[in-house]
C-alpha cells in the first residue's frame, strides 16, 4: 500500500511548484486596485455635461466603495458623518421652509444631469423614484423609506425642520453611505429648492401630511 | 410572425390603459403591469433580429468579403451553439477577456479586415438605422437559448476581470453618488414602479442575466448587453461608457459569472 502511495506523493510534490506559478499570478489585492484606477478613466468618454471628473471620488465615495455595500464600522461612519455634516451651508437668512408645490415638481422631476439632458433644462430630485411621499402618487419607489406624513409623524418642530434641511442637503451627515444623493452638497439642487422640498415634507399643508 | 407583431402592438396599448389602471390603486396599478408583461412574451420581435443576424453571419462582407462563419466565439472556429453561455472567457490569440461584442469586433477586424474603428461604428440602432452588431448578437445569443451559463474564472485574467467586475459594481461616482449597488445591491426594491434585480444575489443576477439581450417595446429596437451596461451608468449620471472597453467587460464577467447554473433564455421581451 505504502509503495504505491509513494509515486502519489511525489507527484504532488513535485506538481507544487507548479501550483504555486499558478496561484502567483492571480492578481492580489493591490494589483486589482491599481488596475481599477487605470482602467476606469480608459473606459470612460465624456459625454455632454458629464465630464471624466464625475470619477474622481471624493473621501465619502472612495471609503463607502469600499465597504462594497456593507455598513462601515461605527468609527469610520462617525468619520464620515462629522465631515459631511461640515459640509453644510445653511441658509443666511435662517428660513427653511419653501413653497411645498414647488417642492412637489422636483420630487416628480426626474430629468437632470444626465449627458443626455439638456444642461439648461429642469434639474429635479426624483423623489419619487425611490420613495412614498404624497398618497396620490401611486408611482413611487421602494429603495428609501415611505416619507407619507413625514412631518405630521415627527411633529412640526425647528428641529426637525433642521434635520431635513440637512439631509435633503448632505444625507451622509447623517447616515454615512446611504443610497441617497447630497442634493445641495453637490449641487444638484439650489438652497430655494432645497428649502421647497423641505416644505413639500415639514408644511402642514402639504398632501404628504394629510 | 404577422401574429406575433399583432400581439406585440396589443401589449403596447396596455401601457397606455395603465394610467387608468393606476386610478385604481396601487395594486391594482403593478397587476396591470405583470399583465402588459405576460402578454409581451406572446410574441417576440427580436425573431426578426435573429433571422437578420443568421444571414449577415453567413454573408461574405467587409474589404476581405469573408464571411463571420469561422468566428472562433471561444468553443472553437464556427461553433456558435452554446458559446455565449460561456462569455465572457479568456481568448489567448487576443491575450484578453472578450465580453461576445468585443469578439465580434475581434473577428469583424481578423476575418474580414475591418479597421477597429469601423468594426465599433454605431454598435445601437437607432429609428433611422439598423445596426448589424444587434442583429449579430440576436443570432448568436439565440443559440445559447436553454443552455446552462457556465462562465470560468480559471484563467488568471478571468479572475482579475471578475474582481475588477466587482470592483466597478460598487463604484461609487458622480454627481449623485450613486453605484450599480444603489439601485441593484437589495432584494425587492423598486424605481417608481420598476422592479430591481438583487444582482448580487444568484437569484437576481441569473434572472436578470439571463434575459437580456431583449427587444425593448419602448424603443423598437433589440438591445444588446453592452447597451444595458451603457444606459445604465448614463442614469448614474456617469460620462459615457466607452463601447467594449475593459471596464465594460470587467463587469459583465462578474455579472455572467454571477448567473452561472441558470438556463439562458433570451433575447426577450422587455417593457
Amino acid at each position: 500500500m505504502q509503495s504505491r502511495l509513494l509515486p502519489l506523493v511525489l507527484a504532488a510534490v513535485i506538481a507544487a511548484p507548479a501550483i504555486l506559478i499558478a496561484c502567483a499570478t492571480a492578481p492580489n489585492d493591490a494589483e486589482v486596485n491599481a488596475k481599477a484606477t487605470s482602467m476606469l478613466k480608459a473606459s470612460f468618454k465624456e459625454q455632454g455635461q458629464a465630464k471624466l471628473d464625475r470619477l474622481d471620488q471624493d473621501d465619502t465615495q472612495k471609503v463607502c466603495s469600499e465597504y462594497a455595500g456593507r455598513a462601515p464600522p461605527k468609527d469610520v461612519a462617525e468619520r464620515i458623518e462629522k465631515a459631511n455634516l461640515a459640509t453644510i451651508k445653511w441658509p443666511a437668512d435662517g428660513k427653511l421652509l419653501g413653497d411645498w408645490t414647488n417642492g412637489e415638481t422636483i420630487a416628480q422631476e426626474g430629468r437632470g444631469m444626465q449627458y443626455s439632458d439638456d444642461p439648461k433644462g429642469p434639474v429635479g430630485a426624483n423623489c419619487y423614484a425611490c420613495h412614498q411621499l404624497a398618497p396620490q402618487e401611486l408611482s413611487y419607489g421602494t429603495i428609501g423609506p415611505s416619507l407619507y406624513q413625514f412631518g405630521k409623524l415627527r411633529g412640526y418642530t425647528d428641529e426637525i425642520r433642521k434635520y431635513t434641511y440637512g439631509k435633503i442637503y448632505n444625507a451622509d451627515a447623517y447616515s454615512a453611505c446611504t443610497n441617497m444623493p447630497r442634493f445641495g452638497h453637490k449641487g444638484i439642487l439650489t438652497e430655494q429648492q432645497v428649502r421647497d422640498v423641505v416644505a413639500l415634507l415639514m408644511d402642514p399643508a402639504s398632501p404628504v401630511n394629510k | 410572425m404577422r401574429a406575433s407583431y399583432r400581439r406585440a402592438a396589443q401589449g403596447v396599448v396596455c401601457v397606455f390603459m395603465l394610467g387608468a389602471a393606476a386610478a385604481l390603486g396601487q395594486g391594482s396599478a403593478v397587476d396591470e403591469i405583470a399583465k402588459y408583461r405576460a402578454a409581451l412574451q406572446d410574441g417576440n420581435p427580436a425573431e426578426l433580429w435573429e433571422a437578420r443576424g443568421e444571414g449577415l453571419w453567413k454573408q461574405k462582407r467587409g474589404p476581405k468579403n469573408a464571411s463571420l462563419e469561422s468566428c472562433d466565439l471561444g468553443l472553437g472556429a464556427g461553433v456558435v451553439k452554446g458559446a455565449y453561455a460561456q462569455l465572457p472567457k479568456y481568448f489567448a490569440d487576443a491575450d484578453r477577456v472578450m465580453d461576445l461584442e468585443t469578439r465580434i469586433v475581434w473577428c469583424m477586424v481578423t476575418l474580414q479586415g475591418y479597421t477597429e474603428a469601423d468594426a465599433k461604428k454605431g454598435p445601437f440602432g437607432g429609428p433611422d438605422r439598423k445596426a448589424d452588431m444587434e442583429a449579430y448578437v440576436a443570432y448568436v445569443t439565440s443559440e445559447s437559448r436553454g443552455i446552462k451559463m457556465n462562465v470560468s474564472l480559471r484563467h488568471p485574467k478571468e479572475e482579475e476581470a471578475f474582481r475588477l467586475g466587482e470592483k466597478m459594481f460598487y463604484f461609487r461616482g458622480g454627481t449623485h453618488d450613486f453605484a450599480c449597488a444603489t439601485c441593484h445591491g437589495e432584494d425587492a426594491k423598486r424605481i417608481r414602479l420598476q422592479d430591481l434585480p438583487n444582482l448580487t444575489q444568484t437569484e437576481g443576477a441569473q434572472k436578470a442575466y439571463t434575459t437580456w439581450p431583449a427587444y425593448r417595446v419602448s424603443q423598437g429596437e433589440l438591445r444588446t448587453f453592452q447597451w444595458r451596461l451603457n444606459d445604465c451608468f448614463r442614469q448614474q449620471r456617469f460620462p459615457e461608457l466607452v463601447y467594449t472597453s475593459d471596464a465594460s467587460i470587467a463587469l459583465t464577467t462578474f455579472l455572467a459569472r454571477n448567473a452561472n447554473g441558470a438556463a439562458f433564455d433570451a433575447p426577450a421581451i422587455k417593457r
